[in-house]
Formats: structure tokens, C-alpha cells, sequence
């Protein structure tokens, strides 16, 4: 479920960083207005207890796999959405450095996905309603379930978002949300029972604590709509800049619209193209500056043709290949080096 | 992620890399924050077919990676953990994407298998460029980096927390869970009801830490502003090394080497 920088277009994660990025400061803005000092060591207490959860497993019923908690919605449930919000991002974060769970450029679509949706959807417009004033234990059971379920929906609809935009996976958007979704149904509905069987065991044996969290200020009084247009306008300007970045190197966000709407045709396999394109090859790929630049140009002058790779040439294959090679065995040397070296030492 | 011991081992051993001193680790946090974001931005920006232009970039890794004495081995065995979510997703480019782009002698190669060995590459490179990037700073280093980079102070704080108390709390975790494991005899897998109570109690009890350790910042004048250490200034050395870094990133961006290097030797053997 954790997006991989590999998957990632860099418009795709730029716009989505941004997004986050925007999010993280005001909610940082908004814990440290509201200031209950409590809040900041439980916060990153709580943080911690996410990771020892999820690193015991439990067998999902009938099935025989096993599962671990995600988290989202108890620290929702427990801390409010902006606090919850940091702390899944530093939850996250930490999962990038340590545990290579994500990447770099892709650590904003995770934190989006799995932050954002839980604490600013999932959690004020079902878990709250449904949970009402927290007095009731099968409220408490349903909203949390519910809550899980639509969270996890939303973040899984994230990702299939952010990877077919991004157009790296040849993935197709139909089949890959009938993919996704019926598998996040199931981790949903799992994360959604084990939230409920935490909390409800919270609810017996202290209740106070559920109490507290409920009355600290809720998220009505946010100035919703400038809000929202601060992170659009933050996503359009990023997403822009990093295209007109991306488009000029081929690919990125333009290029990527371009694939996912003529699909069919690049599907097809067609020897005219083919031949078009090594005829163009012939006059640029022998250039004495073969790089990047002859290879630049010819996915804008030929609209409907299919992607960049300069295609059939043998010249620049046998080339790029011995290259290729040799780059690779020279990085495994260098590795094979400084291990001998480390090892006398 | 798997169990606790070998979450709880890979923690450690990563800050223990962190401890070192070479000439990597002595750099300043933020030029090694900021030629890591470089080389993951250039790295996911290649066109999807690409494979050979990105091989210096591995090359460029390995250096870093044996100038800081990062074990290749650990690196790839976290890769090798972490891949399969990317390998499931490019899985299927060979199948969706049977236009050959490509001969290897006789051999047509579709872009399908071109973009899914891409794929794999990016991969590599960009997880390896974050564990080296983690292994040579160490997470206070990268928290002090992206403070001064303009991160929210409470995020810093919040993650300078949660890293300080990880090892607790798992540590704890682990203690309940082998209490569990050893009174269970054969049933192996917990049940969704007694993990429902394990992890109750585990909230239960970082709950009460968590006021314990808020009486105690109290009690050192915890007044509601978090003061946290300073970087030093960052000095020349530290400039020239992210100056010289990004001119070679970007130029192995925009020139493909591999190519340029094999025209030079297939050029030679004509």
C-alpha cells in the first residue's frame, strides 16, 4: 500500500508533496495554537506505540494470513485530525528511512494517502457522527469500523491515482482499481474491527481517556474553503513547475496524459511507425552529440507515435549496451573495492 | 515489515552505521539531504524505457556507499525485503506493453520487459540512495537538516519523540508479546480478540508514560516552546561538495554516459 518512488512521475510527486507539505504546516500551526502541552509528548509517544503495534501480527479469521494494525484512526480517535496527522507523518517518515517503506519523492503521496484521508475525512464525517458524544460502545464499534473501512478505500484510490497519472506501471486504471479496491475492502474492514476491539478495550478500562479526546477542539471552527484553495493552489503551482520540468526531459505529468489517452493506440503494434521512426533515427542518432537532446525532440514532433525510446538501431543499442554494462560492472567493482579495503582495515 | 527482533536489529544496526566517521558521515546534514532529494528527482524523472543512462547514477551510489563503508550486502538485502509492492506493479508492463522497441541480436525485446527492468532500477536506486542517506546522517541529522529547511519545529520535535521512544515502546511490545507466546502453547497466530487486548494494554500503558513523561519535562521547565539544537553553520567544504554533487548529477541527467562510453569503445574496435 506504500507508494514506491519507483512508480512515481516527478510532477505526480512534487504536486502531491506539495500538497502535504501545505497540510503539515498548518496543522503544525494549528497544535501549536491550541497548545495542551500534554499533547506533544503524547503525540510522539503515541507514534511509537503505532510501530510496536504493527509489528505484532494477528491471523485474520477464515483466511489463515495475518495482519497488523495500520493506525490511522486510533490516533484520530485519540489525538484529533491535525495531531494525528503529524504523527502519521512521522510515522511514515521513519518508515521511509528505516524500513525503505516508500521513498523519498513518494513519502508525500504516502502521507497524503494515509494521513489526509483517515484524520481530515474518514474520522470528522464518519467516525464523529456515527460515535456521537463516545458514551456508547456500539456507536463507538460502528464509527470506528466504518471509519477504517472508508479510510483505507480512499487511500487505496490514492495510490491507483497517483501511479497510473504517473504513467511508469503500463497498469490500466479500470483494472487496477478492481484490483485495489476489493483487497483494501478486506485490510479495511480488518483495520476497522481491530481499531474497534482498541478502542472498546480503551473504552472499559478507561474511559476518561476517550472522553478527554473527545472534548479537546474539534476540527469545526477550521476555515474549511481557505484551506482548501491553499492546496490547490499549492498542488497547480508545484504540478506546473514540475511539468514544464518533466516535459522538458519526456515524460511527467503531459506526456503521461498523453499515454493514458491513446492507449489502444500505442497497444497496437504498428510497422509503420516503426519505420517512420528509424528513418528519423537515422538522420539524429548518429549526430556526433548523441544525447539527450536529439531524443528530446521527437516524442513533441511526432504527436501520435509511440514513446521516446529511440527505437530499432542497432548502432545505438550494440553501443548503449557495452556502455551500459560496463557502468554497471564498474559500480560493482568500486563496491567489491571498498570492501576489501574496509576489510583489512 | 517483519517481527520486532529484526525491525528492533535493523534500527540499531542503521544507527550504529550513523556513529561512523568517514568522510561522508562528517558532511554537513543538509548538503547530504540535499543531494539525496537530487538524485531520487533525476533518478524518477528518466523517460519509462531508460535503463543504461541510469546506470551511472548507480555507479555514483556505490561511491557514496563505499566512501561512507555501507555494506552493500545489508542494503540489498532491505532491497530485496522491500521490493515487492514495485515488482507487483511492474509485473505486468511485459504483458500490457508487447511493442518490440528493441533487438538484441536476433532477440526482439518488447518495452513492456524495457520498462519493467526500469522500474526495478529506479527501485534500487532510489530506496539504496535513502538507506545510504539515512545510514550516513543518522536521524538527528536528518531531522536537524529538515528543520533548518524549513520543517515545522513541531514535526521536528514530534520525530526526534517518536525515534526516542520507538525503542521503548517496541521493546515493551515484544516483552507482551513473548508473555503471550510462551502461556499459548500451540495456538501460534494471535486472534483478533486477544490482539484487541494486547495492543489495549500496550496503548494503556504508553498512555501512562506519556503523562509520566510529561511531569518530567514539566519538572525541567517544559514551558510549551521546544528549544532543539542548533546546526552549525554550513562551511565551504560542505558548499564545493553539493556544488561538484549536483553538477555530476545533472550532468549524468542530461548526458547519457553509458552511451557516450560505449560509443567510445565500440568506436575503438571499428
Amino acid at each position: 500500500m506504500h507508494m514506491a518512488d519507483a512508480l512515481l512521475s516527478p510532477a505526480v510527486g512534487g504536486a502531491l508533496w506539495a500538497v502535504t507539505a501545505t497540510t503539515i504546516a498548518f496543522c503544525a500551526k494549528k497544535v501549536q495554537r491550541d497548545l495542551d502541552d500534554r499533547k506533544i509528548p503524547l503525540m510522539g509517544v503515541l507514534g511509537a506505540f503505532i510501530f510496536a503495534a504493527q509489528m505484532i501480527n494477528f491471523t485474520i479469521p477464515a483466511t489463515g494470513s495475518s495482519g497488523h494494525l495500520g493506525g490511522g484512526m486510533i490516533l484520530a480517535i485519540l489525538l484529533g485530525p491535525s495531531a494525528a496527522f503529524l504523527t502519521i507523518a512521522s510515522v511514515l517518515t521513519v518508515q521511509a528511512l528505516f524500513f525503505a517503506d516508500g521513498g523519498l519523492l513518494a513519502l508525500g503521496c504516502n502521507i497524503f494517502n494515509l494521513g489526509a484521508f483517515p484524520c481530515f475525512i474518514a474520522y470528522p464525517f464518519l467516525f464523529k457522527p456515527l460515535a456521537g458524544d463516545r458514551t456508547n460502545s456500539t456507536r463507538i464499534a460502528i464509527g470506528a469500523t466504518l471509519a477504517g473501512i472508508a479510510g483505507l478505500q480512499l487511500g487505496a484510490f490514492g495510490v491507483v491515482l497517483e501511479t497510473v497519472l504517473s504513467g511508469i506501471s503500463e497498469l490500466p486504471l479500470e483494472a487496477f482499481l478492481w484490483a485495489m479496491l476489493p483487497i483494501h475492502l478486506a485490510i479495511g474492514l480488518v483495520e476497522g474491527l481491530v481499531t474497534t476491539a482498541v478502542v472498546s478495550f480503551v473504552w472499559k478500562a478507561r474511559p476518561e481517556i476517550l472522553d478527554y479526546s473527545a472534548t479537546s477542539r474539534p476540527l469545526g471552527n477550521l476555515p474549511i474553503t481557505k484551506v482548501l484553495t491553499g492546496l490547490t493552489l499549492a498542488a497547480a503551482i508545484t504540478g506546473g513547475v514540475l511539468s514544464w520540468f518533466a516535459s522538458s526531459f519526456p515524460d511527467g505529468l503531459e506526456w503521461s496524459m498523453a499515454k493514458t489517452s491513446g492507449q489502444e493506440e500505442l497497444a497496437t503494434p504498428t510497422e509503420g511507425f516503426h519505420q517512420l521512426l528509424a528513418g528519423i533515427q537515422k538522420k539524429t542518432a548518429f549526430l556526433p552529440d548523441y544525447s539527450f537532446r536529439s531524443n528530446e525532440h521527437e516524442p513533441v514532433s511526432l504527436k501520435e507515435t509511440p514513446p521516446s525510446w529511440p527505437a530499432v538501431d542497432t548502432g545505438t543499442t550494440v553501443s548503449g549496451l557495452v556502455g551500459g554494462s560496463l557502468t554497471l560492472i564498474l559500480a560493482i567493482a568500486l563496491g567489491f573495492v571498498f570492501r576489501k579495503r574496509s576489510k583489512i582495515m | 515489515m517483519a517481527n520486532i527482533e529484526s525491525a528492533l536489529f535493523d534500527l540499531g544496526y542503521l544507527d550504529t552505521l550513523a556513529a561512523r566517521d568517514t568522510i561522508i558521515h562528517r558532511l554537513d546534514p543538509r548538503v547530504k539531504v540535499l543531494i539525496a532529494v537530487l538524485f531520487v528527482l533525476c533518478v524518477v524523472s528518466f523517460d519509462k524505457y531508460v535503463i543504461a543512462a541510469m546506470l551511472p547514477f548507480a555507479l555514483f551510489l556505490s561511491l557514496i556507499m563505499g566512501l561512507g563503508g555501507i555494506p552493500a550486502l545489508f542494503i540489498l538485502k532491505k532491497l530485496i525485503l522491500v521490493s515487492p509492492f514495485a515488482l507487483l506493479l511492474g509485473m505486468f508492463n511485459p504483458f500490457l506493453d508487447q511493442q518490440t522497441l528493441l533487438y538484441l541480436g536476433p532477440i526482439p525485446v518488447s518495452g513492456g520487459w524495457l520498462s519493467f527492468l526500469s522500474i526495478l532500477l529506479r527501485f534500487c536506486l532510489t530506496v539504496g540512495a535513502m538507506l545510504t542517506l539515512i545510514a550516513t546522517t543518522g536521524f538527528n541529522g536528518v531531522c536537524m537538516a529538515l528543520e533548518k529547511m524549513g520543517m515545522p519545529k513541531i514535526l521536528a520535535v514530534q520525530l526526534l519523540l517518536l525515534y526516542r521512544y520507538i525503542f521503548v515502546l517496541m521493546a515493551e511490545g515484544q516483552r507482551m508479546y513473548r508473555a503471550r507466546a510462551l502461556r499459548s502453547f500451540q495456538s501460534r497466530g494471535v486472534d483478533m480478540k486477544t490482539y484487541g487486548h494486547l495492543i489495549g494494554g500496550l496503548l494503556l500503558r504508553t498512555l501512562d508514560r506519556a503523562q509520566r513523561i510529561h511531569l518530567a519535562m514539566l519538572c525541567r521547565g517544559f514551558d510549551g516552546t521546544i528549544r532543539t539544537r542548533r546546526a552549525p553553520q554550513l562551511n565551504g567544504w560542505g558548499i564545493a561538495v553539493l556544488f561538484l554533487s549536483c553538477l555530476v548529477l545533472i550532468g549524468m541527467r542530461r548526458y547519457d554516459c553509458s552511451l557516450l562510453l560505449g560509443q567510445l569503445l565500440t568506436g575503438f574496435a571499428q
